[in-house]
């Protein structure tokens, strides 16, 4: 019994003190971004601000591009979420519910893209967009995400779940194939739909490597992105309103998150109910 | 009535890679008949109904509708229904919904069927009062009025079952298919939906085809029985001449509610049949029974009371073993001790000993 509660205190602790090493620096920008700005240097260390100081978001939100960066972000974003949708469920609904030939080496073709890191077709990628004159668009910013191997592997587990009696009833009830495709099967893998969105949006929200790499144009910049303008040309060393933009440019992901993960157990709940 | 059956599989293969499930299928549904497909799992009879809905097309041989190729017809040009066994309704729709979808993929526009906009789409107005009447005529017909806004997942096994029959009615299609509707069913009700099946198939005159594997739905319901084993038509005929003139050895163990008795060349009791001795004797247990006078001689190793009849275990002198049935009053004797029965010459099949087919009349 006591051995028992030791080893639950134990890695409880364990827990806690990574979880606070992971969270210190999230929690010291929202420290940062309410402190006014004699107090972000000063030497003695302190969480709590002597006073609420709102300027530093007044200033982020009107004195610098910040709503122009959600912006992108968002574009970028729901931008790449659609498209993928668009392909990867009709892709995955062929792999997992039809039979054509040589369909077992185009999902071994889809395995092996999971293995291939993006930053190693980046530069290829760079060079098409660079002849075709897409750099510095929106369009370069969404294109190389579209093709998602993840997103395909993941619909397909999900589709090939579902009984194949399902598919040949819409069939008889007359569904084209593309009509089975959103009228049934995209309803019924929402769940994973949900799942594939809150990867698909905080990688592409987050990502920094490629938006540095094909776009240059500071009205195109995602928020990760435009951080860096923001830290480097208008502000300087003014850390206050900077902690002030990156808490607004991570809030929406980390409210959407929350949402879309009562969302996913909801879907989970129900796809349990049958 | 038109004298072309509404279908007809002629020579229908198919392969499956190396594995031959359907040989040479010939089967022919006459218009308004209630045909089943006997078998044993396996068999082919759900491939053979899959062919005939156009999910699946043979590899050789051809699907006549009407007297028309309909080969490289899909289910949906053939305007057939099918019932699956799973009754794969919709699981995100309501019963509604799902009974509704083949008429809003007739008489819709694929704008017409989109979700808010649709109502605004020219003329899906009275497209969409049509298939309201539509649904509610076939809710009331399968009392499913009240449940029309449930979703699948809320229905019990028999209330699933309707919605599937419903979804297959509505469309008023020339052919119904039911791929084993009744098998995910308990007993009861089961025995209860074979006759509202058949109530159905009055009410719409339309030809069914229905998928088991169980003889006594098949006897109950059909007025025609397609046996198939192995991949191949076995025999088709009305119930009693597959009971009465069953064209193998297989057919006659399919068919009956009580194991037919078979007896190997030379094991039958002396007296059942002159072609004994070379040939395969078969027997219903219910037209051996025991008499005074009776010309069969077997001792009795176990009785089996069932109330309105006594099935009997007998061993005859050959040693073959020989089941036999008694009426309900007959007084059981002991175990072990000689019983005289007398049989009906007229039901004694005869089969071929290599061929298993039958051979000559029923004498």
């Amino acid at each position: 019994m006591i051995r028992k509660f030791l080893g639950r205190a134990v890695s409880t602790t364990l827990l806690l003190v990574g979880a606070a090493a992971i969270l210190l620096p999230f929690v010291w920008m929202l420290s940062l971004s309410v402190k006014p700005r004699d107090e972000i240097f000063s030497t003695e260390i302190s969480l709590l601000p002597s006073r609420l100081e709102w300027r530093n978001f007044v200033v982020a939100l009107t004195s610098t591009d910040v709503p122009l960066f959600l912006w992108n972000g968002l574009v970028v974003v729901v931008g790449i979420l659609v498209f993928q949708l668009l392909f990867a469920v009709p892709c995955a609904y062929a792999l997992a519910q039809r039979t054509f030939r040589a369909r077992a080496l185009v999902f071994g073709l889809v395995l092996a893209g999971l293995l291939v890191p993006f930053h190693v077709t980046a530069i290829p990628i760079f060079l098409g967009f660079a002849q075709a004159g897409i750099l510095n668009t929106y369009w370069a910013l969404i294109l190389p995400f579209i093709p998602t191997a993840f997103g395909i592997f993941l619909f397909r587990q999900a589709i090939s779940q579902l009984p194949a009696e399902l598919f040949e009833a819409a069939r008889v009830d007359g569904l084209s194939e593309t009509a089975i495709v959103w009228r049934i099967t995209f309803p019924l893998v929402l769940p994973a739909a949900t799942a594939f969105a809150i990867f698909s949006v905080t990688a592409h929200w987050n990502d920094l490597f490629w938006p540095l790499i094909a776009t240059t144009d500071p009205q195109l910049a995602t928020p990760p992105r435009g951080i860096l303008y923001f830290r480097d040309e208008e502000s300087g060393d003014d850390v206050g309103p900077l902690m002030a933009a990156a808490l607004i440019i991570t809030a929406p992901l980390v409210i959407a998150f929350l949402l879309a993960q009562r969302k996913f157990t909801q879907g989970l709940a129900a796809s349990g109910l049958k | 009535m038109s004298t072309t059956p509404t279908l007809e599989l002629q020579g229908v293969t198919r392969r499956f890679g190396p594995q031959t499930v359907l040989d040479r299928v010939d089967v022919s549904i006459p218009s308004g008949s209630f045909t089943a497909l006997l078998g044993a799992s396996g068999c082919g009879k759900s491939t053979t109904l899959r062919i005939m809905a156009g999910l699946d097309r043979p590899n050789e041989g051809a699907v006549l509708l009407n007297g028309t190729n309909v080969a490289d017809r899909t289910a949906h040009e053939r305007n057939v229904a099918m019932v699956f066994q799973s009754y794969a309704l919709y699981p995100h729709l309501s019963v509604e919904q799902n009974i509704a979808l083949p008429l809003a993929m007739r008489h819709l526009t694929t704008l017409g069927r989109m979700p808010v906009v649709g109502r605004f789409a020219p003329g899906s107005g009275e497209a969409r009062a049509k298939i309201r009447r539509a649904v509610g005529e076939v809710a009331e017909m399968l009392g499913l009025e009240q449940l029309l806004h449930r979703k699948p997942a809320q229905l019990s096994g028999g209330q699933k079952q309707r919605v599937a029959l419903g979804r297959a009615l509505v469309r008023d299609p020339v052919l119904f298919l039911l791929d084993e509707p009744l098998s995910n069913l308990d007993a009861r009700l089961r025995v209860k939906m074979r006759s509202e099946l058949v109530a159905l198939h009055k009410r719409t005159g339309r030809p069914f085809v229905y998928v088991t594997h169980d003889q006594s739905e098949a006897m109950a319901m059909a007025d025609q029985i397609v046996v198939m084993i192995g991949g191949r038509v076995a025999q088709a005929g009305t119930p009693q001449d597959l009971y009465e003139r069953p064209a193998s050895r297989e057919v006659a163990g399919f068919i009956g509610t009580n194991a037919i008795n078979f007896f190997e060349p030379g094991s039958a009791p002396a007296g059942l049949h002159p072609a004994a001795g070379s040939a395969v004797i078969a027997l219903r247990p219910e037209h051996i029974s025991p008499a005074a006078a009776g010309t069969v001689e077997a001792r009795l190793e176990t009785a089996e009371y069932l109330g309105s009849e006594v099935v009997l275990a007998l061993r005859a002198e050959s040693g073959a073993e020989l089941r036999a049935i008694a009426p309900g009053n007959y007084a059981i004797p002991a175990p072990g001790s000689a019983v005289r029965l007398g049989f009906d010459p007229a039901q004694v099949h005869v089969f071929d000993a290599a061929s298993g087919q039958r051979i000559g009349e029923a004498a």
